[in-house]
């Protein structure tokens, strides 16, 4: 509560400074300047207009020039920005200088009202609403007043209802991929079945499972199915006996979505054998089977079981063992 | 230093006399193979291998051994090829300036005549990929840009972002610029995987794909301003950095001129 | 001369005959509208989102909302025959064309990132001032809601093109849907009509972004403009403004003048950097697809904070009877941004009753006459741009040397001990700018003349301030902390309004500190003792 102890100790209130007349107000020759001003500012917006139209019309829009900071630019987009930019900025600029120098400048006080009613008003207020209110019985018919508030807080329901179609339900969506034993191995883009001989130590490969013939691969597919295939020294590994099984030769896959928000963590750093995720930073140790060493995801990257098949290809030696991609709530895995 | 000199010298002469039978031994298998006609060409090969070893024993095996078996801070050669010492000396990379960084691209230190040479001799240890000649690298003809573009941002845009400006990787280090990079230099990282760059092999990567990911990152360092300023091409950061800075400067600029009085 | 006049009232004559708004017309054509560059913020957001609905309604002749696969054969080369989605090949086709399509694009994400950024500093000027006092809290809250919404407008244009770089943020945006607990899975798959990406996203957000939330935007703008309008400029304190009146220009002509010509300056500006600055070179980026990713993925500015904060996140996830709750991603994501806006809208209810204070505010304060309020809102800012800081941290790293996981750390730190240093800090500021108010007060100007008495003593020549600065300076009214509360007769207390209570007290107690302002009697003392 502010309080106004120094009431009367206060410093005294000046009031509003007197006017000061500027140049224009008192020299005839300064408002024609500003008027010329203003009428040349005008122009330069008119002739903006021209410039854009003319450039519309007249530059290739395929050719560019060159220009310092810019670089080589499209002449066209240039020159149409540039005379937009000015057909506008100076209409602003003279109508704003023409408001400064030539307009009344005296600043004006109008009082405020105070937003308060007056007393009686609002005892009225009051008592007409208690009045209506009771005429409407909205006291005494406590049945209706029930049965009104049901029914509004049930209303919504319905829409909210029609708007269950928006999307089929989850089931296990979320927790399949294309990937399942046999399934090869190939190139993303380019889908050619990799032979461990393709890869040299130190050497990544972008993956996507093969898809029977005829069926199409689509975005959602790949934003469950990408797998980055990695090769190291076998003794590089510092796996449990299952992980370095799921291994071949060196060779170990992990999904590409990151278990955090899902984007691609394809980053990885040949020497120190991490996996970064570009998206939020997510650090992952490859050798320790995807074990994340920094940054906010909370699980390793599912990795997926290789394995060779009779042509001597890479397989995967099952699915995910665990769904891939961010969390969500049915998922159940540490 | 003295340390150095001395076990310089004192393992420099049995090196010299095992590298000389080296050489003299696979130029001679090499030579015996060929027909005589070449016979100038091979022994112009030994004594390229002869210089590339003078110049790694008194450039490079400091630390990467007077074998190449590497040390404890720089991996061992046998094996990488001539293509990983063309990338590395040929783009200044090496030799180090500085141990405590990342090798840096830098004016080379040698002559592409003695980057040839390092490479001849480092080949001459164990097979390797070969340095490749730029006059092999088709890619303005046979590359495909479109094909380059979907490669690119597959297999390169995470590290190297999307217009190749290079981005950062875990604890300061970076994954490099591709602007102004030799074709054949990123063909040769490509095959050879230099410092944290994974390999990318010929299997999985076809040579025709390396040379349309040549020819989309050539298309990119090309391409002219479409826009205007191209801001660095580092996505949004510094299009918020121009907006509060150039963008709301000159507008509240102009308001403050808006709302002063006029004398 | 005569003839225009005749025409106008006319004009006048026909509109009033079937409005009677000749009254108010009269009245509001000489309506009061105080001066001064930081009420223009609030204006440029309001002209950003005029050019936000101009260009965008070009954009969307030629823009198709479809994910729908097609095969691009526009004149961009690098993308000749890329299977990419509608939407992208459709902004494609405006960017390279569509005469001016670049341009128009580029003036459409240029007025957003402003848009935003000019309600953010019309925010911190209300903030600062204490313009959200009594009786503007609606208002407040309006500005916050258009906030929020514009935060998401922002997200949804931004992720209309489906390259690579929305697509990953859409992908994002997914994970938050998917993390929340019970429903997400359900939520995402209701959104997204089936798995992630599916096809019928891009046309959903697109008519949420160019039909409900313009509408709603429109909505809000007009109440917010009304109550504006209705409740009367505030204005800054100095000599012959009071809490009873508005002192300055008349809508016609000045204002009228001043505030459409800044449109066209905004507009101007704007489209200038359109046509010299690129933003969002989409066919730079590729078209989206779940498998790619660019290094430095960012969100434009606004989200750039909420990027920051889930970078940061420490990587918590609770796995419990069958079920998953992903921390890591639902306290950045959700429950600190969530805390953060709800403390933002109820900060006028929180101060008016730690204040106890229930009167109307047309005067603004100085900042430093309400050290609490902001050192708060120091604290906040710091909060957010450590934050932001972390959001670019990839960027950042690369152009300065340093390390992201440098940064993180050090943010990750930074943003708990940052701001309460901020809050004292600014604190402290306030108090000593008080105290040099009180000095220049009472003793007047340095001017750096020294002059020599007659006992050879040097003295330096004070300058008296004007009394129209006096007033400026020691207009305000200084808060007394509120007494101790809830005490009945006897001094017993009922237990649950004396913690509350005690907690009033504590904060008004914090919220009082202030240095005395000088009066006038404490002036005429020391010249009395000077003679």
């Amino acid at each position: 509560m502010s309080t106004e102890i120094n009431k009367f100790e206060r410093f005294e209130d000046p009031g509003l400074p007197a006017h000061v007349l500027r140049k224009t107000d008192t020299d005839p020759i300064a408002a024609n300047r500003a008027e010329r001003q203003v009428a040349a500012l005008f122009l330069l917006s008119a002739l903006g207009t021209i410039g854009t139209i003319a450039s519309y019309i007249f530059i290739d829009s395929k050719k560019f020039i060159y220009l310092p900071i810019l670089g080589d630019t499209n002449a066209q987009q240039l020159a149409l920005g540039t005379g937009l930019a000015a057909s506008l900025f100076f209409i602003g600029i003279a109508a704003v200088h023409w408001a400064k120098t030539l307009m009344p400048d005296e600043e004006v006080i109008a009082e405020r009202h105070e937003f308060r009613s007056s007393d009686e008003d609002r005892a009225d207020f009051v008592s007409t609403v208690k009045d209506r209110a009771g005429a409407a019985g909205l006291g005494r018919r406590s049945l209706i007043k029930r049965s009104m508030g049901l029914s509004l807080g049930l209303v919504g329901l319905s829409p909210l209802l029609l708007l269950r179609d928006l999307g089929p339900l989850p089931k296990n969506q979320l927790a399949t991929t294309s990937w399942a034993a046999g399934v090869r191995l190939v190139t993303d883009p380019g889908n050619r079945p990799i032979k461990p001989s393709d890869l040299e130590v130190g050497a990544v490969a972008q993956v996507l499972p093969h898809l029977p013939v005829g069926t199409e691969r689509t975005l959602e597919n790949i934003g469950k199915d990408a797998v980055l295939l990695i090769r190291l020294r076998p003794e590089d590994f510092n796996l449990n006996a299952q992980r370095l099984s799921w291994t071949y030769d060196g060779i170990i896959a992990f999904s590409k979505i990151c278990s955090h928000m899902g984007c691609a963590v394809a980053l990885y750093e040949q020497q120190t054998k991490h996996l970064l995720c570009p998206c939020h930073q997510s650090t992952f140790d490859v050798t320790r089977a995807a074990k994340v060493i920094f940054g906010p995801s909370a699980r390793p990257l599912p990795q997926l079981a290789l394995q060779l098949d009779a042509e001597g290809y890479l397989i995967a030696k099952q699915g995910f063992t665990e769904p891939v991609g961010p969390s969500f709530w049915e998922r159940n895995s540490a | 230093m003295n340390a150095r000199r001395f076990r310089r010298q004192k393992f420099a002469g049995p090196i010299l006399v095992v590298a000389a039978l080296l050489t003299i031994g696979s130029a001679f298998s090499i030579a015996s193979a060929l027909p005589s006609a070449q016979k100038s060409e091979v022994s112009a090969q030994s004594t390229l291998v002869d210089e590339g070893k003078q110049i790694f024993l008194k450039g490079c095996a400091s630390c990467h051994g007077l074998n190449s078996e590497g040390g404890a801070v720089a991996p061992s050669l046998i094996g990488v090829g001539a293509a990983a010492v063309d990338f590395q000396v040929g783009t200044g990379r090496m030799p180090l300036a500085n141990m405590s960084q990342q090798a840096m691209r830098k004016a080379p230190l040698y002559n592409p005549t003695q980057v040839a040479a390092l490479g001849a001799y480092v080949s001459s240890l164990a097979p390797g990929p070969a340095t490749v000649d730029p006059a092999s690298l088709a890619w303005e003809r046979d590359g495909n840009v479109a094909q380059g573009g979907e490669l690119f941002r597959t297999n390169c845009a995470m590290c190297h972002n999307f217009a190749a400006q290079g981005g950062a990787l875990s604890n300061g280090k970076y994954a490099p610029t591709l602007m102004g990079v030799e074709p054949k230099h990123i063909y040769e990282a490509l095959i050879t995987g230099p410092q944290s760059m994974p390999k990318f092999s010929d299997k999985t990567i076809t040579p025709a794909e390396k040379l349309s990911i040549i020819k989309w990152i050539k298309s990119a360092n090309a391409e002219p301003a479409i826009g205007g300023a191209s801001l660095g091409r580092v996505g949004p950061v510094t299009e918020g950095l121009l907006v509060w800075t150039l963008g709301l400067g000159l507008l509240i600029g102009v308001a403050v001129w808006l709302a002063s009085k006029a004398r | 001369m005569k003839q225009s006049e005749r025409i106008a009232g006319n004009v006048a004559g026909y509109i009033d005959d079937r409005t009677g708004a000749a009254g108010w017309a009269k009245k509001n054509l000489t309506k009061v509208f105080p001066d001064h560059w930081s009420f223009m913020l609030g204006e440029i957001a309001l002209y950003s989102f005029i050019i936000l609905l101009l260009s965008g309604t070009f954009l969307t002749f030629w823009f198709d909302p479809s994910q729908q696969e097609v095969v691009y054969n526009g004149s961009y080369a690098p993308l000749s025959h890329v299977t990419m989605s509608a939407s992208y090949a459709s902004t494609l086709h405006i960017s390279f064309d569509i005469r001016g399509g670049l341009l128009m694009r580029q003036i459409h994400h240029w007025a957003a990132l402003i848009f935003l950024a000019a309600i953010v500093v019309h925010l911190l000027r209300v903030f600062f001032t204490g313009a959200f006092r009594k009786p503007r809290e609606a208002n407040w809250l309006i500005g916050i809601g258009l906030l929020t919404l514009g935060i998401v407008e922002g997200f949804l244009g931004y992720s209309l093109p489906d390259d690579l770089l929305s697509g990953t943020g859409i992908r994002i945006a997914e994970a938050i849907i998917q993390a929340l607990p019970v429903v997400g899975s359900y939520a995402s798959f209701f959104a997204f009509g089936g798995a992630f990406p599916g096809h019928v996203f891009i046309p959903r957000i697109y008519i949420v972004h160019v039909l409900l939330l313009p509408g709603i935007f429109l909505a809000l703008i007009t109440v917010h403009l009304m109550l504006v309008w209705y409740q009367k400029h505030t204005q800054y304190p100095g000599p012959g403004r009071k809490e009873t009146n508005v002192v300055g220009y008349p809508l016609m002509p000045v204002y009228m003048a001043k505030a459409g010509g800044f449109f066209f300056i905004v507009f101007g500006l704007t489209a200038f950097l359109g046509a010299v600055a690129s933003i969002n070179p989409i066919w730079l980026y590729g078209p989206y697809t779940p498998g790619q990713i660019s290094a430095g993925s960012q969100p434009d500015w606004y989200m750039g904070w909420l990027d920051g904060l889930v970078r940061m996140a420490p990587p918590i996830e609770t796995h419990a009877f069958g079920h998953t709750i992903s921390w890591n991603i639902l306290i950045p994501g959700l429950i600190i941004p969530g805390i953060l806006f709800t403390g933002m809208a109820l900060y006028p209810f929180i101060e008016a009753w730690i204040s106890g204070d229930k009167k109307e505010h047309h005067l603004l304060d100085r900042p430093r006459n309400v050290p609490n309020r902001t050192a708060l809102g120091a604290m906040s800012l710091s909060f957010m741009l450590i934050s932001l800081a972390n959001g670019g941290n990839d960027i950042i790293a690369t152009h300065f040397h340093l390390t992201i996981n440098g940064i993180m750390w050090f943010t990750r730190f930074g943003l708990i001990i940052v701001p309460p240093i901020v809050f004292v800090i600014t604190k402290r500021i306030c108090l000593s700018l008080q105290r040099a108010d009180r000095e220049i007060v009472l003793h007047g100007r340095e001017t750096g003349r020294l002059v020599m008495t007659p006992d050879g003593e040097f003295l330096e020549v004070h300058e008296e301030l004007s009394a129209e600065k006096k007033w400026t300076l020691t207009q305000h009214l200084q808060p007394t902390a509120l007494t101790a509360p809830g005490e009945d007769i006897n001094g017993v207390r009922s237990k649950a309004a004396g913690l509350k209570g005690k907690l009033r007290a504590r904060m008004s107690l914090a919220n009082a500190e202030q240095v005395a302002s000088p009066t006038e009697r404490e002036a005429r003392q020391l010249e009395s003792g000077h003679h």
